[in-house]
């Protein structure tokens, strides 16, 4: 019989390997931000080049669903009016959870330039927001950004749900 | 237009006296100088009143009275050549005449003449609907009703086009305030969470001018970022430089999985590839 030592602690020293379940679990979140296609503005244009083949979301783990049940992630592209706040409140509460929040340019922000009675001043009166991205509209480079630092945000959480609310406001 | 001044010594003196800009008015020509026009003119007076008309930017005004429309408008297609009604909308003259002027905008594509029809309604008053003239006035009607609040009559599908069939009042009326209503300013937060989360949502940041950089329930300082709501003062605020990842990148099983950006190695293109 073959006698060996067999060193679990070190790289390749077993067909095993030995991590905290926060850092895979994470490992597999962040790495796989599936957002929604869901434009509603000029944003949205920004965010197509971000998900086109020049920039690439796809290298991320970034992926376009086109469904709200198979997405994690909602970027907020656009200004959002009064009329259909309701709407991506629904799109929103039919993601499944853990879900984040990417609030892209000024309109989603703050409202922006609109600062009238058919718009949202900022969509975290509707759904709570992750990262607010500012620019008006965002370079594709932002959107990157700011989905590196969601990554971050999200590699620090813990991979268990807390039954906290998500604070609104 | 506001008169030229000469602008080369303009340190001495305050050239703004003329601050309060008084729009041009644009001549008004009268409705026979264009024999086209004249012609028309001749034959809508032997069947609708005209109250007053004149052209303007080269373009023939008539005013009629606001039961009329209907048929002035089918005389324009039908018999005058005028065959595309461009727009309709309506005029808010509520605080000087309590009322709003409709116009119709007419193009009579054999002719290359355009010809602008108008009338007066009081507040409540109500118009007859042109869309089985022209189906064009479906939404253009609709649109007028959503913003003035002008009621059509025998119109399809009256009902509001833009704004939420639940929208209070019709907000391009010159009264209605920029920033809404009540309802208008809660609508979303009324809709989705009910009114009882108006207290804990708060009123919506209306000034636009409102910059605090220790505010950190609404800014953030590039560079400085803090999380939501921690207290910052003048002096504590702390550093947080760029970073695309944790410090000492990111590990699992002992791998690196994304190496830290290190800037001396990375470079900077000169001009795009």
């Amino acid at each position: 019989m073959a006698q060996h030592k067999v060193k679990y602690f070190q790289d390749g020293g077993a067909p095993i390997a030995l991590t905290t379940v926060d850092k895979i679990v994470n490992f597999g979140r962040s790495n796989s931000l599936w957002p929604l296609t869901y434009g509603l503005a000029c944003c949205a244009i920004e965010m197509m080049a971000t998900g086109a083949s020049r920039y690439d979301f796809d290298r991320f783990g970034t992926i376009f669903r086109a469904s709200p049940r198979q997405a994690d992630v909602i970027v907020v592209a656009g200004t959002l009016t009064k009329k259909h706040a309701e709407y991506m409140r629904r799109l929103y509460d039919q993601m499944p959870d853990p879900k984040w929040v990417i609030s892209m340019g000024s309109c989603a922000n703050t409202g922006g330039m609109f600062n009238t009675y058919a718009t949202v001043q900022g969509v975290d009166r509707v759904i709570p927001v992750d990262i607010y991205l500012p620019g008006c509209a965002p370079r594709p480079e932002t959107l990157q950004y700011a989905l590196m630092m969601l990554q971050k945000k999200i590699r620090r959480e813990s991979a268990f749900l807390s039954k906290k609310k998500k604070r609104l406001v | 237009m506001r008169k030229y001044t000469p602008k080369d010594n303009v340190q001495k003196k305050a050239y703004y006296n003329d601050r309060f800009y008084v729009s041009p008015t644009i001549p008004r020509l009268d409705p026979n100088s264009d024999e086209i026009y004249a012609k028309d003119i001749e034959d809508i007076k032997s069947k609708v009143t005209i109250l007053e008309s004149y052209i303007e930017n080269g373009e023939l005004v008539i005013y009629i009275n606001p039961e009329d429309n209907v048929k002035t408008l089918k005389l324009l297609k039908e018999e005058l050549e005028y065959d595309m009604l461009m727009e309709l909308s309506a005029i808010d003259y509520i605080a000087t005449r309590n009322g709003f002027e409709i116009f119709y905008e007419m193009l009579s594509m054999t002719k290359h003449k355009r010809m602008r029809v108008k009338c007066f309604i009081e507040v409540k008053q109500t118009i007859e609907s042109v869309y089985n003239l022209f189906k064009m006035a479906n939404w253009s009607e609709r649109e007028m009703y959503d913003m003035y609040g002008v009621k059509i009559l025998n119109h399809p599908n009256m009902k509001r086009i833009l704004m939420p069939d639940d929208w209070y009042d019709h907000p391009l009326k010159k009264s209605y305030p920029l920033h809404g209503d009540e309802l208008a300013q809660w609508y979303e937060v009324d809709h989705i969470f009910g009114k009882e989360a108006r207290a804990e949502i708060g009123p919506e940041e209306r000034d636009d001018a409102a910059i605090d950089r220790y505010d950190t329930t609404r800014f953030a300082r590039l560079g400085h970022e803090v999380p939501f709501g921690v207290e910052v003062s003048e002096g504590n605020e702390t550093e947080t430089p760029l970073a695309y990842t944790e410090e000492g990148g990111v590990k699992l099983f002992g791998k690196r999985l994304i190496k830290d950006l290190d800037e001396k190695k990375s470079k900077i293109l000169d001009e795009r590839r």
